[in-house]
Formats: structure tokens, sequence, C-alpha cells
């Protein structure tokens, strides 16, 4: 575990997240989350060998629905909200993927 | 046109329209959709003569949504988004004849502790305008403290309902895990997540529970438990009933004033017939660091759907990828880029095991230390800590400093992890004039317990008399 950041670090997370940072936002999220991260590592003092993680208090049991069908929402008031709705088509539209 | 509900959201809509400049408490005041409403209340006055609460205006918080009102959660990502759809709880309470006069405000994606987090700036405390409200539902517990509703809706992640409240000396509940159905609501962390009423008196977080409580097939995890009469557990009756008190726990870290004041509620509630007992919660000291490898993992990956392309802000750019990173760097603020950051990083390939598994196990370790204080031999009903360590501090004063901000939550995050419902109750003020909150934590649906306690020792506490300098 790294007890500080590189930059590089943090832009290859940033790329991971989907966000595009500035230089001085990589230079402070170095820095914040090495400090985060130490004061996290209290945690590893803990012996928890054998203990089960906890993922959720869910209810106990599978939950299942009945199988019928119920209304939802249209498409044109799912497309409604949309940035570049492509409304005749049915699409939400975004840049080419591809070549 | 006038009628019982047309002047009661009328004088709540000119409260918040008053109040509003000096506290930022409302991102969105729902004045025609209100008024229409209660107008229709009133045509059918017949109709909601036995509703539970026919004409009552109440605040919504802006992470919840509302068919056909903006629905922002204080994020540029979403500062125009209106929903399709009502949450759960939003259809509960307009059934039920409350009336939504607005969406308040909050930090962004409930994340803070302050409220400065929002991207349409900080609400200001009603007791002290230079002063945080707490975090994340600010805007919900400064609306109730000013008098504009006497109760709102909020969500609790890490204690963001509980803490505001106790800054803002008003009453707020986080109920039980699954108590209360999270459809509708923007997700934080899936796990942690709970919506509650903040009220000025205990009795109205009972009715609103009431209301909005119970099995929604919406939300697979909200639980087909029955929803007990809250109101009628409200007996004031409170002798043999068991209060624990992690005195170990409190030894450091609590400001010295907010220590008397807890001190002498305990004190308050002994004198009703309550015992105290000293429980050990060794773990509890990790919850902070639980909580923020947990909430922050499940928040970057609910966080991922704001992606340019459904709904929300959209940056242009030639390629997806582009669009993607330009878009949440410009639509997310700083604490939402950070969380999402450090989520990205315990979830990612080498470090999962040392930090997200080691979270959830020690998770595991801080509920078993509530189940052995809630088994014999202590046998408590509830658990007692100060719901914050300190009371409100100055707006700035934390900003910088995110290990700062965090520890406000030390008392709160656990019950979330836990899953257990907790309730914040005013138990008075610094010589500042700050209030200071009492938390009790209850075993799991037992939220009857919670509020028969906070009740009665709102009866015998003269707090609800006070009200804060801006509104007097």
């Amino acid at each position: 575990m790294p007890a500080a950041f590189t930059r590089d670090q943090v832009s290859a997370i940033a790329t991971l997240a989907h966000l595009e940072l500035s230089a001085d936002e990589l230079d402070l999220y170095a820095r914040q989350l090495g400090d985060v991260l130490a004061a996290v590592a209290e945690l590893q003092r803990l012996d928890t060998s054998g203990v089960p993680p906890t993922a959720a208090i869910a209810p106990a049991g599978s939950i299942e629905r009945a199988d019928e069908p119920q209304a939802c929402l249209d498409r044109a008031t799912a497309l409604a909200s949309a940035p570049d709705p492509a409304p005749e088509q049915g699409f939400f539209r975004v840049p080419r993927v591809i070549g | 046109m006038s009628g019982v509900a047309v002047d009661a959201c009328r004088e709540a809509l000119n409260r918040a329209e008053a109040v509003n400049p000096s506290l930022n408490a409302f991102n969105t005041i729902a004045h025609d959709r209100a008024l229409a409403r209660a107008a229709l209340l009133d045509r059918e006055a017949d109709r909601w003569r036995d509703a539970p609460l026919a004409g009552v205006p109440i605040a919504i918080k802006d992470n919840i949504c509302t068919n056909g009102l903006r629905t922002t959660a204080s994020s540029r990502m979403l500062a125009s988004y209106v929903p399709p759809y009502d949450a759960t709880v939003v259809e509960r309470l307009e059934a039920a004849g409350a009336i939504i006069v607005g969406k308040t405000n909050c930090d962004e994606f409930a994340m803070g502790s302050s409220n400065e987090n929002s991207a349409f700036g900080p609400v200001h405390n009603p007791w002290d305008l230079e002063r945080v409200p707490g975090g994340t539902s600010g805007g919900s517990a400064a609306a109730v403290a000013a008098g504009v509703v006497p109760v709102a809706l909020g969500s609790d992640t890490g204690g963001s309902i509980r803490q505001p409240s106790a800054m803002c000396g008003v009453v707020g509940l986080k109920p039980t895990y699954g108590r209360v159905s999270r459809y509708g609501l923007i997700a934080h962390a899936s796990s942690l997540d709970q919506i509650g009423p903040i009220a000025r008196r205990v009795r109205d977080a009972a009715v609103v529970l009431r209301v909005i409580a119970g099995r929604d097939s919406a939300d697979a995890t909200s639980a087909s438990e029955p929803v007990p009469d809250f109101p009628a557990a409200l007996t004031g009756d409170i002798r043999q009933t068991r209060i624990g008190v992690p005195r170990r726990l409190l030894d450091q870290g609590v400001d010295d004033e907010v220590s008397r004041a807890f001190f002498a509620a305990l004190e308050s509630l002994r004198a009703r017939g309550a015992a105290l007992v000293d429980v050990d919660l060794p773990h509890a000291r990790y919850a902070i660091a639980t909580y923020y490898l947990v909430a922050t993992a499940e928040a970057s990956s609910n966080l991922a759907r704001y992606d340019g392309v459904r709904y929300g802000l959209r940056v242009p750019a030639s390629s997806l990828q582009a669009m993607y990173a330009k878009t949440r760097a410009s639509g997310f603020g700083p604490e939402v880029k950070r969380r999402i950051m450090l989520g990205t990083y315990v979830l990612s390939a080498g470090y999962y095991d040392a930090y997200y598994l080691k979270a959830q196990q020690v998770r595991t370790l801080i509920l078993r230390d509530y189940e052995a204080a809630f088994g014999a031999p202590a046998a408590v009903d509830a658990v007692a800590m100060p719901t914050s360590p300190v009371p409100a501090f100055k707006i700035g004063e934390r900003v910088d400093d995110p290990l700062q901000m965090y520890l406000a939550d030390v008392f709160t995050v656990s019950a979330n992890l836990a899953g257990l419902p907790a309730i914040s109750v005013p138990c008075g003020f610094t010589t500042a004039r700050l209030p200071v909150g009492l938390q009790l934590t209850g075993r799991r649906f037992d939220e009857s317990m919670l509020l028969r306690l906070a009740d009665a020792y709102e009866r015998d506490a003269a707090w609800l008399t006070h009200q804060p300098p801006t509104i007097a």
C-alpha cells in the first residue's frame, strides 16, 4: 500500500473513474488520498481472521416480485430528460464510438 | 382562495420565502404546486378528514425524487433535472395529505458533514448565521428549526439526519435499514442510506415515520416487518428501560459543554425511571475508518451512472470517453470527486482485500458490539451518545481538512454500519446558545423504544420553548 500517491497513480485512478482532473486536482488528491488512507490504516491493526464480511444489512432470504407486467416509463418520458435525445428513432445520442 | 390547508400552506411558503435569503435552506420553493395541492385538499375536505397529515406542509431533501419538481441533489450534475416519477416516500406522504412546499438544500449527493458541499452554496444555521447547520440534510434541519415547516424529510448515510438535527436543535430519526423504502432516493451508499423525518417534536416524527414506513415492492431491501403505531408508543413511561452508556468511547474528543448537556440529559432520563448501564463498544472507534471505506466504495459505483447520456449535465466532446470524463469533471464538486477517487481506488485490483474487504469485516465487529450490548447481561434497550462531539462550527472552518470534517460523524456512522435505528433529540445549549443533541441507538426495528425515550425526555426538558434568534 503506498503511503503517498504520485501524480501518475492519481491519474490512473481518475481514468478508471472517468474523471478528467486538472494538474492542481491531481496534486490535491495525491495528498488527500494519502492522508485518508493513512488514517484508515488503523484497521490493519485489528485481527479479523475468520470474521465474515458484512456487505449489507438486508432482510433475510431472497425476495421475488410477482411476475406480472406493470406500467413503466414510456419512451418519450424516458428520453425527455436526455441531453441529446433522438426521439424519432427512440435513441439516446452519444458521440461517435467507432472510427 | 382560502381554507385550512391553503392558509397553512401560504404561511409556510411566506415563511420559506422570508427566511431563505439568510438561510439558503431551499433549492426550490414549490409555490404554485403547493398552493394548487392545498386548494385541492380544501375542496375535498371530507375525503381528507381522517388523513394523518391532511394539509401539513412538509419540506423534502433535494435528493429525493419528486415527479415534475426539480430534484438536484445539490449538484451541478442534476441542476435542471426534473424527475418523471415520485419516490415512494413522497407518494405516501401525499396520499396521507401532506403538502410539499419545497426541496431543501443539502451537501452534494449527500456527501459531507456541514452542508458546505452544495453546488448552490452553504446553508446557514438559524441559531448563528455564521455557522454550519450540519450536514448533509442541513436545509431540512434549518427549515424545521426556523419554523417554516413542522417536519421535513432527510436522508442519513452516516449521520446526515441526526447530526444536522442536533446542530439545529430539532429532532431527527434515522430508521432501521429497510424500514423505509429507498425507491426514488438518489443513491449515495446503498447499504447505508435511509430516509427519515426531521421534526420539531418527537410526536411529529413518529406520525411521519408511520406514514412512510413499510414494505415497498420497488425496493428489494425494504422490510416486510409490520409497521407499529409509533405515536401510540409515546406513553411517557420509561420505567424498566435500560440505557447503555459507552463511557470509554466518550472519554476524548467531546466538547466539554456537549458532554455536560449529554450527561444532564441522562440524569433526566434516570429521574423518569430509566436505568443507566455501562456498556463497551470496543470497535466503535474504528467506525469512521470503516465508514469512509464502505461508503466511498459504494458511492463510486452508484455515481458511475452520471455519464451525460440519459439525464443530467453533458459537456460535449469528440469521443464518448472524453464526453464522460469532461461531463463528470464539470458536474461533480471537489468532495464528490474525492470520494469517487477513494472508492475507485479501494475497489481496484490489488487493494480490494486490504481496504474494502477489511472494512466489511470490521463492520461485522461493530455490529457484534451492539448485539452484545442489546443482549444479556447488559440487555440495554438503547445506547446513548452525544449526536455530534462538537456544536455547530463556523462556515469555512473545516473545508480544507477532510479528515477533520469526517470526525463530526464519529458517533453517528456506526448506526448506519450496523443498520440500527437512531434518534437525535435536543438536549440543551452551549453558553454561546448553540444546540446540543442526545443520540439514542436502538435494536433493529425498535424505533418505538427510541421515540418513547425521546418523547419522555422532551416532556421534561424545556428546550422546545427556545427559538432561534433569526425567527424570534
